[in-house]
């Protein structure tokens, strides 16, 4: 598996992002933003965490327009994996990979906390690693994380099963206070038409080491390392 | 020339940002006011003077960058 990391001005979790495909086994690069084209070979782009020109005009919106945009978007289009972390989700959603917008947290906090997640599907390139249903535990950091989109846009998400993560509480149950943000129908993740692309708020790349208290973000490197 | 692209939310879409001005204009005293919704004004200096011209070049704009359409108008204004 070869993976290439964006990296936009502003970017701040490209580091952990290698640091997680590489205990999963994954080669990784980082490409910067300007350039036009992907390296040769490469099987997925990442979307890291960050502040891309600090949230200027709309978060993700002016890295959305940046000049390898256009790679990433004819290699989606090619079925290659594209995987989206926070900002990396806001900017799949500005860029067009992704439908809807992440609004403001709808109590205005940026909030930074653990997060449990119910795992929807695992069918998929990015999630073979966890059972269906799981609940697992990653982090989140955010302070505009509230996915909306408009209403016939959310019923197909939900009647193609794009939905790929909830927010839920540690016993598995979505929705209510275990939502952070007042995203429709609690959703923290969500895949494109041919599920080769994954935006998702929370950060598994944050949870891959017993020192900070959890490794559930281990089974998404493990499961794309698995998938090329 | 000179122009202005205003950006506003759609009706609907939830505004915090709006209700959190409201609620402190209502803790200032400020009585009266029924609902506040939070937009951007873009100042845009524009070279020629061609009014057709002008609001081409600011709608591209508007729809490639300054605003996000899913959820978010403009208006474009030659000053």
């Amino acid at each position: 598996m070869k993976a290439a990391i964006l990296l936009f001005p502003g970017c701040n979790r490209e580091g952990d992002a290698a640091r997680a495909f590489g205990q999963a086994g994954a080669e990784t690069q980082i490409v910067w933003h300007a350039d036009h084209v992907l390296p040769n070979g490469i099987d997925l782009v990442v979307l890291p965490g960050g502040f891309s020109y600090g949230d200027y005009l709309r978060c993700g919106a002016i890295a959305a327009r940046s000049p390898i945009m256009g790679a990433v978007g004819r290699h989606a289009a090619r079925g290659g994996l594209v995987l989206g972390i926070c900002n990396g989700f806001q900017i799949l959603c500005e860029a067009g990979l992704l439908p809807g917008v992440l609004m403001r947290n709808r109590d205005l906090r940026f909030i930074c906390r653990r997060q449990h997640l119910r795992v929807e599907r695992n069918d998929t390139a990015f999630a073979s690693a966890y059972g269906l249903h799981q609940t697992i535990e990653f982090a989140i950091a955010h302070g505009e994380g509230n996915y909306e989109a408009h209403d016939e846009t959310i019923a197909k998400l939900e009647d193609e099963g794009r939905v790929a993560f909830r927010y839920c509480d540690a016993s598995g149950k979505v929705g209510g206070a275990a939502n952070p943000n007042g995203s429709t129908n609690d959703i923290a993740g969500i895949y494109s038409k041919n599920f080769n692309v994954l935006g998702m708020m929370p950060h598994p790349e944050n949870l891959i080491d017993p020192l900070v208290g959890g490794i559930d973000g281990r089974g998404l490197f493990e499961s794309l390392t698995k998938a090329a | 020339m000179k122009t202005r692209v205003t950006v506003t939310l759609k009706t609907g879409v939830l505004d915090p940002q709006g209700k959190a001005i409201e609620g402190a204009l209502n803790s200032l005293g400020i009585k009266g006011i029924v609902s506040v919704r939070q937009g951007k004004v873009f100042d845009i200096e524009l070279e020629g003077a061609e009014p057709e011209t002008a609001r081409a070049v600011l709608t591209a704009a508007s729809e490639k960058l300054l605003a996000n359409t899913v959820v978010e108008n403009y208006r474009v204004e030659l000053l």
